[in-house]
């Protein structure tokens, strides 16, 4: 008999830096476990949290950026173990870890490869910078479980947005262990938000929200369409993205380019 | 032993006359709210759930009710200007959102303040009487009250000397009211209690009985400049004042809680808490303020996410 009783998880969501419930207190089960089913007030909570820790993020250096992202893949690769239970395997864990060092040495390069300086008919300095575009909304893939919550999550991160993401409904555990990962790593509580649930039923309030920059309706399959129409009212960006790619231009569709025209001789 | 002084504080000194309510015996013993059974019963009421149709009438009322206010070193008649284009029409896109009840701006805005809002049915307050310590001679607060009044201030807000009130010297404090209210002949007088000063629930219920016995037509928490202003216990002890008087004699005093209230939520269980306490009676901007800066785009954002469905974004919403 054993002389203690372990303590058992309880898979909940992650807001703001925090592990709340549900507030509506629902539950579904996934993969055999009993995990939060996030509402629409759990949506306007993360978004809140999300936008709350945007200026902050945005703000900081592109290099000390990089330096948090680095510090997450330090995290999962701490949890690796735990990780690789949740998702296909060591090799998704570890292309995972790679994928987040390699965003991660975006950072401080995405200005001078993205950003330009224009040649114009007249005595000005022409710069174009890019800037992060806000609150990014995203539904998690299904497949890969864990690779592919943060294929949609880093590449906007990398950019400074915040993101509220939808991890996937079938395979829900591996994003809330990136939460854990999350969490201890040095991304600011809020920059990244994680809900666990009903994608059919979370994702209208994401695209219709209006404080929400933009929306990755990669995952939402035949939904897309009807997401797009109500992302329409305060014309979010709206991303179709894949679940295993690795790029720049992943980074670069969650950036606005700002164009700045300055007089010469000044 | 040595001699007791506490008679001397405990006691409040003689009333001037024309005292109107039996007020003189209690007093000096008003102590004992129950701080426990207030808040337990404010924290209760602030849990109603408030749904669809109630939300918006509730959302639509705290709009009329609202006394959108810009009290800063730094108000330029520019931004007055804004605050009252803002007052007459809060939600440009949408006519059916009502006109706030008043602004509320520092005597020197008063002027441009009345020549913005005229005819619009929005009301002009000013806060005088050295706003917002009151620490200053009565001639000079009463020389302010008039001039307001005389720049067609609708409602005057004034602070009450806590100095004299924390000292016992109660009687300063009534005849203090008194004057100002003679100073503002027809004009609403508002009375600030600033209760993050007062201490106690026992001196809140003591100064606003003592607010109302000297003709108040209002009695408010807070000048909104200290952090802790309105919450809904302070709130509710005052409400219960104003019921006991009604209940007594029959007078209707208007309650402002103001200063910390700046989501929709937190405008609604005020709310609750008035139509509990003192019932729809007082469900008008005639008996009842927000006193407010922040509060209104969350009003308007509540409100169009009831409309839209949607939740809103600040980014859409006029700065103030």
């Amino acid at each position: 008999m054993p002389d203690r009783l372990p303590v058992k998880k309880t898979y909940k969501l992650f807001i703001g830096g925090a592990f709340p419930r549900s507030e509506s207190g629902r539950t579904y089960e996934a993969e055999g476990q009993n995990v939060a089913r996030a509402s629409r007030k759990d949506v306007r909570d993360a978004v809140r949290a999300a936008r709350a820790a945007f200026p902050k993020w945005a703000g900081m250096t592109a290099y000390n950026r990089g330096q948090v992202l680095y510090r997450l893949a330090e995290m999962i690769e701490a949890r690796a173990a735990e990780f690789a239970e949740y998702c296909s395997g060591r090799d998704e864990v570890e292309r995972t870890i790679d994928r987040v060092v390699w965003y991660a040495g975006w950072t401080d390069k995405l200005a001078q490869v993205l950003g330009s300086s224009n040649p114009v008919a007249g005595p000005y300095f022409n710069f174009t910078v890019p800037e992060p575009t806000g609150v990014v909304a995203t539904l998690a893939p299904d497949e890969p479980a864990l690779l592919g919550i943060v294929t949609r999550i880093v590449p906007a991160l990398t950019g400074g947005n915040a993101v509220v993401a939808v991890a996937s409904e079938a395979h829900p555990l591996a994003g809330i262990e990136l939460a854990e990962a999350l969490a201890t790593s040095d991304v600011p509580g809020g920059v990244a938000n994680i809900l666990t649930g009903y994608r059919g039923e979370l994702a209208p309030w994401l695209a219709a929200h209006m404080d929400v920059n933009a929306i990755d309706v990669g995952a939402a399959n035949g939904d897309a369409p009807d997401l797009e129409r109500a992302a329409a009212a305060n014309v979010k960006r709206v991303v179709h993205g894949h679940a295993d790619t690795q790029s720049p231009w992943e980074v670069a569709a969650f950036l606005e380019l700002k164009t700045v025209w300055h007089p010469v001789g000044q | 032993m040595s001699r007791s002084y506490t008679h001397l504080v405990a006691q409040a000194p003689a009333l001037p006359r024309g005292f109107e309510l039996p007020l003189e015996p209690r007093l000096p013993r008003i102590g004992s709210v129950d701080a426990v059974a207030l808040e337990e019963r404010a924290g209760s009421l602030a849990k109603r759930s408030i749904k669809r149709e109630a939300k918006v009438f509730a959302l639509d009322l705290a709009i009329r009710m609202m006394d959108l206010t810009t009290l800063e070193g730094q108000d330029t008649p520019g931004k007055v200007a804004a605050l009252a284009s803002k007052a007459i029409r809060p939600d440009p896109s949408d006519a059916n959102v009502p006109s706030v009840a008043a602004i509320c701006v520092y005597p020197n805005l008063v002027p441009v303040a009345v020549q913005r809002v005229e005819g619009m049915g929005v009301k002009v307050a000013s806060v005088a009487t050295a706003f917002p310590s009151g620490q200053s001679p009565l001639e000079a607060k009463l020389d302010e009250v008039r001039w307001v009044v005389e720049h067609g201030a609708d409602e005057v807000d004034m602070v009450i000397d806590r100095g004299a009130f924390l000292s016992g010297r109660y009687a300063k404090v009534y005849d203090e009211i008194v004057r100002v209210k003679e100073a503002c002949g027809d004009t609403h007088l508002k009375v600030i209690l600033e209760v993050a000063e007062l201490g106690t629930y026992d001196n809140v219920r003591r100064a606003s009985l003592l607010a109302i016995a000297a003709g108040a037509d209002f009695i408010k928490t807070s000048t909104g400049k200290l952090p802790g202003a309105a919450t809904l216990p302070v709130t509710l002890c005052m409400l219960e004042a104003i019921r006991d008087v009604h209940e007594e004699t029959g007078r209707m005093v208007g309650m402002k809680p103001a200063g910390g209230i700046r989501q929709a939520k937190q405008a609604v269980q005020y709310l609750v808490q008035l139509h509990e306490t003192l019932g729809v009676d007082w469900l008008t901007p005639d008996l009842y303020r927000l006193g407010a800066s922040s509060l209104l785009n969350d009003v308007l954002m509540q409100l169009r996410k009831e409309k839209t469905g949607a939740y809103q974004s600040p980014d859409y919403f006029t700065l103030d």
